[in-house]
């Protein structure tokens, strides 16, 4: 961080906004979804349907008693088909549930809009909708909504920077469903009892914070903030520092300083939920990179193979070589078009062997880039030599944890060091060197 | 479940882009900035100082190259950073200095100093500024026989005579020396590549333009430079268009490896140069300081980084 600068260190990364003008789309209901039972950080759910139970959109389909979870309904009507394992992104092998649609997306009889009244009957709701961190974390978000200090809790921040390359689902969200924002928002300061909210928008988002500041003009507990056009901007540390000058300790949370951050979409699926009882369903994606023949913001069910999406835009118009669930700059690239879309998932980039292909890595040349990007203030450079040693305690003496893995690092080195993973396996190493 | 692609595409951790900045696109940002001070050496000089740049180069990246072969490490010949301390190396040499001196620097400053250590990144010093001490200190007559600028045309005289500097430090005939406009444009004696002020000033800015450098070591080392000269009377605009100032400042304190990483270190760093610079020039026996004051503080950058260590987010110190 340049001494004189009151910001947190980011870096310019181009922006391949192609899809900021596309409105999202609608896609037609697949022949079958493939909902995974693992959608949230946690406990993963137990399927409530058996293979041959008719299931209407809306139904509860998983669920579990642990604390840390969230229940997943169908996307879809149709019939459960098949529950069993099968691989998933992360290399594990989760329980799905298949359902052969019927296409007629008929509605569970009795979905109605949530009895609330109270902090208790809104917490209560959140969990019933099904939602979690829909921006990547995917943390359940009647957790983070309901801290011990909860009082202490002065401000809601609403993540809006969208600061991934690419993906625009979130601005398209911004200026297609702000009614719904608005609202959720302020039932969210209302049932919480917190001051002020705010929504935090990177500056290159002009419209979006326009369109937003006109319909809050007349409540002065809202505030609209215009942030730097620079990555990572929605880091939640960064985010709360950015809006609020707030920093986290290290081993705090977020609400320890006051504080509580939310994703664009997941405020809008709650108030959705909130006005309709229709639960989370269903995510808007944007569909981009330069593999794919027409980029688009998609609406699709939970469960759709991003295959589908890739054959609703166009198909490829050249080979693909990596695809990307997530923006470029912390997504991940997954195996195969296989796999589905999740209540987490943002985007869905398809790179050809030109981006595909990272360059070689080099020696290190000590320039300093790493350092100056970390957001974090670390020292990726450091890290990685600590890595590289395999020494523990210097992982730790360097901060290691603290990394967020947004990947600034890794963008600027010349060297094209992969700092970013680098530490991501040191934290691993901490880990299990820590329980030895 | 429908699986396509599978085996095709490459899985590979976040994140998927990067900056197209390589290390040999800023080693060639460093040569093309040196190329006004190249250009100057053989108007100032004549042509022997352009021979002997280029065997410094062609020195340097044979040795990397065979240096490299003979232990069966990969050749980091393509990133230009041998050629760089060539042309840096031949910068800080007399124009008359025998050849095969200048290669017995070019195998100091890779070998010994640069690939001993690990190769790029890994050197406690610079290597140029550690190879010029090392001939100064072994050949210390070539070393300091300075040829005085040719005619324009060329000529390959050797008149030789005291550097600006060199006048000063003997204190006797002070009207002999060059006026400002002289040592700006680099019509002096000295090493061949670090006359001309001017020149180097165009390449320093163009390395801060392309950001290779932040401007934090040059402004210290010139400003404390500038305010030393002041505070001890003297002419504050000829201490740093003399000598290897502008060189030192905009192209060797600012090496990587050997300078310290975060701001204030830098600022540390940068003043450091510049204190020990006029402390050689007025108090010290040799005339000319910036080459020792680098190295100096080459040696005190892992302190200097220890020192000035930054908290990470969240207020612990690393
Ligand atoms: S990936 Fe980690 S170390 Fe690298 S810039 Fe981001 S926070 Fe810093
Ligand atoms: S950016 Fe890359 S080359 Fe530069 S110090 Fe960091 S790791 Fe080394």
């Amino acid at each position: 961080m340049s001494i004189f600068s009151k910001h947190l260190p980011a870096i310019h990364v181009e922006h391949y906004k192609y899809t900021a003008e596309s409105p999202t789309e609608k896609m037609p209901v697949p022949d079958k979804v493939y909902i995974s039972m693992v959608q949230h950080i946690g406990a993963p759910c137990q399927p409530k349907v058996e293979v041959g139970d008719l299931v209407k959109v809306g139904q509860v389909i998983g669920d579990t008693d642990a604390f840390v979870s969230a229940p997943i309904h169908s996307s879809v009507s149709g019939k459960v088909t098949a529950i069993d394992k099968s691989l998933t992104m992360s290399g594990v092998w989760d329980l799905i549930v298949t359902i052969t649609t019927d296409k007629k997306q008929e509605v569970l009889e009795g979905l109605a809009p949530p009895q609330i009244d109270d902090k208790d009957s809104f917490i209560k709701a959140v969990r019933a909708s099904g939602l979690v961190g829909l921006g990547g974390a995917a943390f359940p978000t009647h957790i983070k909504f309901n801290p011990k200090n909860l009082d202490e809790v002065d401000s809601f921040i609403i993540n809006g920077a969208e600061c991934e390359p690419y993906l625009t689902a979130d601005y398209r969200t911004m200026m297609e469903n702000s009614e719904l924002l608005i609202n959720g928002l302020k039932n969210t300061l209302k049932y919480l009892k917190i001051k002020r909210g705010i929504i935090g928008i990177e500056s290159n988002k002009a419209p979006a914070i326009n369109k937003l500041r006109a319909m809050v003009k007349d409540n002065p507990e809202i505030e609209v903030m215009e942030l730097r056009s620079v990555y990572p901007q929605g880091g939640e540390r960064v985010l709360i520092y950015e809006t609020t000058g707030r920093e986290i300790p290290i081993g705090k949370l977020p609400a320890d300083i006051g504080a509580i951050v939310s994703n664009i979409s997941s405020v809008v699926a709650l108030q959705n939920f909130i006005e309709t009882g229709m639960p989370l369903v269903s995510k808007k994606v944007t569909v981009s990179g330069n593999a794919i023949r027409i980029p688009k913001n998609v609406e699709a069910p939970i469960g759709t193979p991003i295959s589908q999406l890739i054959t609703f835009c166009g198909g490829y118009k050249r080979t693909p070589k990596k695809i990307i669930m997530g923006g470029p700059m912390m997504g991940a690239a997954v195996y195969d078009d296989g796999m589905t879309v999740n209540k987490n998932t943002s985007g869905i980039l398809t790179f050809d062997e030109e981006l595909a292909t990272l360059p070689k890595e080099t020696p290190c040349i000590s320039c300093g880039r790493c350092i100056k990007a970390c957001p974090m203030l670390l020292m990726p450079t450091l890290l990685a030599k600590a890595y590289d040693a395999k020494d523990v305690e210097q992982l730790q003496k360097l901060n290691v944890n603290l990394c967020m893995e947004c990947g600034c690092c890794s963008y600027v080195c010349p060297a094209k060091k992969q700092l970013a993973f680098t530490n991501k396996l040191g934290k691993r190493l901490v880990m299990e060197g820590g329980k030895k | 479940m429908g699986r396509y692609n599978q085996g095709t595409l490459i899985v590979s951790s976040s994140p998927h882009i990067v900056d197209n900045v390589t290390t040999t696109r800023i080693m060639l940002d460093v040569l093309i900035a040196l190329i006004p001070a190249f250009i100057m050496s053989g108007v100032i000089f004549g042509s022997r100082a352009i021979l002997l740049t280029v065997t410094c180069v062609a020195a340097c990246v044979l040795f990397e190259a065979g240096f490299q072969y003979i232990t069966k490490k990969d050749s980091t010949i393509t990133d230009l950073s041998a050629v760089v301390t060539g042309v840096l190396l031949g910068f800080n040499l007399p124009s008359s200095l025998p050849f095969w001196m200048a290669v017995v620097g070019s195998f100091v400053a890779i070998v010994v100093v640069k690939q001993i250590f690990g190769g790029i990144g890994q050197n406690f010093a610079n290597p140029a500024i550690t190879a010029r001490v090392v001939l100064l200190v072994s050949f210390a007559t070539p070393m300091t026989t300075w040829p005085l600028p040719s005619n324009l045309l060329g000529t390959t005289d050797a008149v030789t005579g005291a550097t600006p500097l060199g006048i000063l430090n003997m204190g006797t005939d002070l009207s002999s020396l060059p006026s400002n406009m002289d040592l700006f444009l680099g019509f002096v004696g000295g090493s061949l590549g670090e006359t001309s002020a001017i020149a180097l000033l165009i390449g320093g800015i163009y390395l801060l333009w392309r950001k290779v450098i932040e401007p934090w070591i040059p402004l210290a080392f010139i400003g404390t430079v500038f305010i030393f000269a002041l505070l001890a009377g003297q002419d504050p605009i000829f201490h740093i268009c003399a000598g290897g100032v502008m060189l030192g400042a905009f192209f060797m304190a600012t090496d990587y490896t050997t300078s310290p990483h975060l701001t204030t270190g830098k600022i540390v760093f940068g003043i450091g140069c510049g204190l020990m610079t006029m402390i050689i020039r007025l108090y010290g026996s040799y005339p000319e300081g910036v080459s020792f004051a680098i190295l100096l503080m080459n040696i005190l950058t892992p302190q200097i980084d220890m020192l000035f260590r930054r908290k990470t987010y969240g207020g612990v110190k690393i």
